[in-house]
């Protein structure tokens, strides 16, 4: 069913060259040094991308807690009060099922409506609308009612915030039919993943990580037009590597890389994925790739029962078992609700040494 | 104990009763009272010894017309009007009386929750609204569906899980969705469609003024009594109150919440209090009778295409069978059922029409007739109706199943060189 694919799509967006893809690689890791092009953070190209969508179409609008006045909680929504007034950027009580309910019903009537929940813990609030009005009313309703809303946050663990402000909701989400869910890793994700999902007829869960905005990563004359826009369903190899093959999304994604400089030093070359689509899971770019290097190491940050890393393991052993050289090999967060103290924390996310170590075990390289 | 519309805020719950006439009328009004409400007393007065019973000066919609009945274009319906609600109302009663043989004959399955004896509050309601007005409602919805508009046919195939249904069998008694009609659902969890319900009204008024459309159009929602404790309806009456959202509210207060009874539930059992305590007026009405029902409807609904704001609407009703057709209904009381019975909407109107010579009993037979035909017909047609395909299984997950981005040739958007030149298709 899923065929190998070609190797110039798998750059994820055809402008980038093999050779791009190695320099962008490059001006990551050496984030720190005044690079050639131009930087943006996660968090103007997210604002970015809402005031672009914004201002092209009219029926585009903000709504949220503290999204207007108060300019966002974590400042995504910055300067869009101001720009399009309090008709299209709503500040909303703390009501979280009412406005997403709200959100859901101008979905159906016609308008495209960006809910943001001030974290996703939150949105178990409104989980109910998400689900059951949202992901499943086109199907319900046989194609008559179709919803193209977007519900985006921050998701997963930020730092010190406890158990019930850390969770990452990509598996629950993930696991519903009828959802698109997205994962931004880069400025130049959010961007493109953003502006594609409030353009997409469909509802999107489009998860941020809060850890993440105020990362600076180089960006493209072509990402910054206007009609910039990422696929959605297509993954993305950041880095490319011949050994073994690391997947994951959003912060982990630079753990990972981190994770692959020191194994090149160790002589072991990986191969880091970045899925950027939770749903639709990439399966042919995850599959190609192991069948490439024979070993896979996917990481998450999210709770390690029924989470996407156990997904992408069964799908690769379902489709390319007979390729596979060594036991699948997945690193979660720890099966506990979210510490406080800072050594704990550390300890329940996933580490740089935890993804060296994964990989060097697939390798057979270590005990 | 009757309510009054109060139009002036904020009044919780307010103590004596006090008429206000509205601004405008679209109806001839009678000239005394402005909003009617009933003055039948409610069975919770019985129980309740902390409220004594209040006279009031509103009268009830039949007492009006009594003393005004020699002029008689003073009624508040014409002949075809009459005739419009009695024949909606038939359609709901025989349609819903059908499902249930259909059930029992294994035709249909699942949930089917029956809407008999509560018609007053959608033909009293629907029959106002104009095609692109919307409707959201629970999974007591196929009555709602018909007075729209849906056509018994469309409906009927939905139930017994055919093709031709007006979901393509997809979504089933609980889940009327039609585009065409704006029956913006059937939904199973209760409350659920309250919010949805406030956002299509709030896209009333944002294209009114945002998108500079012309735009009037109201949403209705009905729920029931037992959704008036669940925390989204309090978010919703607060957010319609306060973006002054073109909505009705409407509780079909029919005393049960499957076998829990409204008294054993709710703290404050008066739900039209809970309106003014956000902001909007809250109005108690007898939905046992059409007319009263359609009288205040009216009000409702011309306030919020004013752009009044949104109202709350408590009609007290009953459904003469089970919560569902799985439901042994051995809670109610056989003399609540029968005192119901006996106010039956449908008997209700048929001896207004024929007492104020409206129409005549032939007329009116005719009508059942018809509807008869209609629903044996709808029946007949849903059972030739073939079953869905099996590729429909995975059709329709997705408007977009491939996710923008993709074009549809399946190249990706941005590899196509005039994509950042501004010039590509978006």
């Amino acid at each position: 069913m899923w065929g190998i694919l070609r190797r110039s799509a798998v750059d994820g967006g055809g402008f980038s060259s093999s050779s791009l893809g190695k320099t962008r690689f490059a001006l990551v890791s050496a984030r720190s040094y005044a690079a050639g092009s131009k930087e943006m953070t996660v968090r103007d190209a997210l604002n970015s991308a809402i005031d672009e969508e914004m201002s092209a179409d009219p029926k585009v609008f903000v709504m949220g807690e503290e999204v207007g006045q108060y300019q966002g909680a974590y400042k995504i929504t910055k300067g869009l009060l101001e720009k399009y007034g309090p008709e299209r950027v709503y500040d909303t009580p703390i009501t979280e099922a009412g406005f997403t309910g709200i959100g859901v019903g101008a979905a159906y009537a016609g308008l495209k409506p960006v809910v943001e929940f001030m974290t996703f813990n939150f949105s178990m609030q409104a989980i109910d609308h998400i689900i059951n009005s949202a992901a499943k009313s086109n199907y319900m309703s046989a194609g008559q009612i179709n919803v193209p809303i977007v519900f985006r946050g921050p998701n997963g663990a930020a730092a010190g915030v406890g158990a019930q402000h850390s969770q990452c909701y990509a598996a629950w989400y993930a696991s519903v039919p009828g959802l698109k869910v997205l994962a931004p890793y880069s400025a130049e994700d959010a961007r493109g993943l953003l502006k594609a999902a409030i353009r997409d007829p469909d509802p999107v869960v489009f998860l941020e990580n809060e850890l993440l905005y105020g990362e600076s990563f180089p960006i493209s004359e072509e990402a910054l037009d206007s009609s910039f826009c990422l696929p959605i369903g297509k993954a993305k190899i950041e880095r490319e590597g011949k050994d073994v093959t690391i997947t994951t999304f959003s912060k982990m994604v630079g753990f990972a890389l981190k994770a692959a400089e020191k194994l090149a030093e160790e002589g072991i070359s990986a191969e880091v994925i970045n899925l950027r689509s939770i749903r639709p899971l990439d399966r042919a770019t995850i599959n190609a790739s192991v069948r490439k290097t024979s070993r896979l190491v996917t990481v998450e940050e999210g709770f390690p029962q029924h989470g996407v890393c156990a997904e992408i393991c069964a799908s690769v052993v379902e489709e390319s078992f007979s390729y596979l050289d060594a036991p699948v090999e997945r690193i979660a967060g720890a099966d506990v609700p979210m510490p406080y103290a800072a050594n704990l924390e550390r300890l329940a996310l996933p580490q740089v040494e935890d993804i060296v170590r994964a990989a060097k075990r697939a390798c057979y390289r270590s005990k | 104990m009757a309510t009054a519309f109060s139009a002036t805020l904020p009044l919780h719950g307010s103590q004596e009763n006090r008429l206000l006439l509205p601004p405008t009328r679209l109806a001839p009004p009678p000239p005394s009272s402005s909003f009617l409400g009933s003055t039948r007393s409610l069975p919770i007065r019985s129980l309740n010894h902390a409220h004594a019973s209040r006279r009031s000066p509103v009268f009830a919609v039949q007492e009006v017309v009594k003393d005004k009945k020699k002029p008689t274009n003073s009624l508040l319906i014409t002949k075809e009007e009459g005739l419009v609600l009695y024949e909606d109302m038939i359609l709901g009663r025989s349609f819903e009386d059908m499902c249930a043989q259909m059930y029992y004959r294994g035709k249909m399955f699942g949930f089917v929750h029956l809407y008999n004896g509560q018609e007053a509050v959608s033909t009293g309601f629907i029959k106002l609204l104009t095609q692109s007005d919307s409707v959201v409602s629970t999974y007591r919805d196929h009555v709602h569906a018909l007075s729209k508009g849906v056509s018994a046919r469309a409906v009927m195939s939905e139930l017994f899980g055919k093709v031709t249904g007006c979901c393509r069998g997809q979504g089933g008694s609980m889940h009327m969705f039609s585009k065409e009609h704006n029956v913006l659902g059937g939904f199973a969890f209760i409350g659920e469609g309250i919010p949805v319900a406030t956002g299509a009204a709030f896209t009333s008024k944002y294209k009114r003024e945002v998108l500079k459309q012309d735009c009037e159009d109201v949403t209705v929602a009905f729920f029931g009594d037992g959704t008036c404790n669940n925390g989204q309806f309090y978010e919703c009456l607060n957010m319609a109150a306060l973006y002054k959202l073109p909505i009705i509210f409407v509780v079909e207060n029919n005393l049960w919440a499957i076998g829990m009874s409204h008294l054993r539930s709710t703290s404050d059992p008066e739900i039209w209090k809970k309106g003014p305590a956000f902001g909007m007026p809250g109005v108690h009405v007898d939905g046992m009778d059409v007319l009263k029902v359609r009288e205040v409807a009216k009000e409702a609904v011309g306030r919020a295409r004013r752009g009044e704001g949104p109202t709350l609407v408590e009609c007290e009703t009953y459904r003469f069978r089970g919560h569902s057709l799985a439901d042994p209904d051995e809670l109610r009381d056989a003399a609540e059922k029968a005192k119901y019975a006996a106010r039956d909407p449908i008997t209700a109107l048929k001896k207004y029409l024929v007492e104020n010579k409206l129409a005549n009993e032939g007329e009116l037979k005719s009508i059942e007739k018809k509807i008869d035909e209609l629903v044996e017909e709808a029946v007949e047609f849903a059972d030739a109706s073939p079953q869905p395909g099996r590729s429909q299984l995975l059709e329709n997950v997705f408007a977009d199943p491939k996710g923008f981005g993709i074009g549809p040739d399946g190249r990706y958007r941005c590899e196509d060189p005039k994509f950042t030149e501004g010039t590509a298709q978006v």
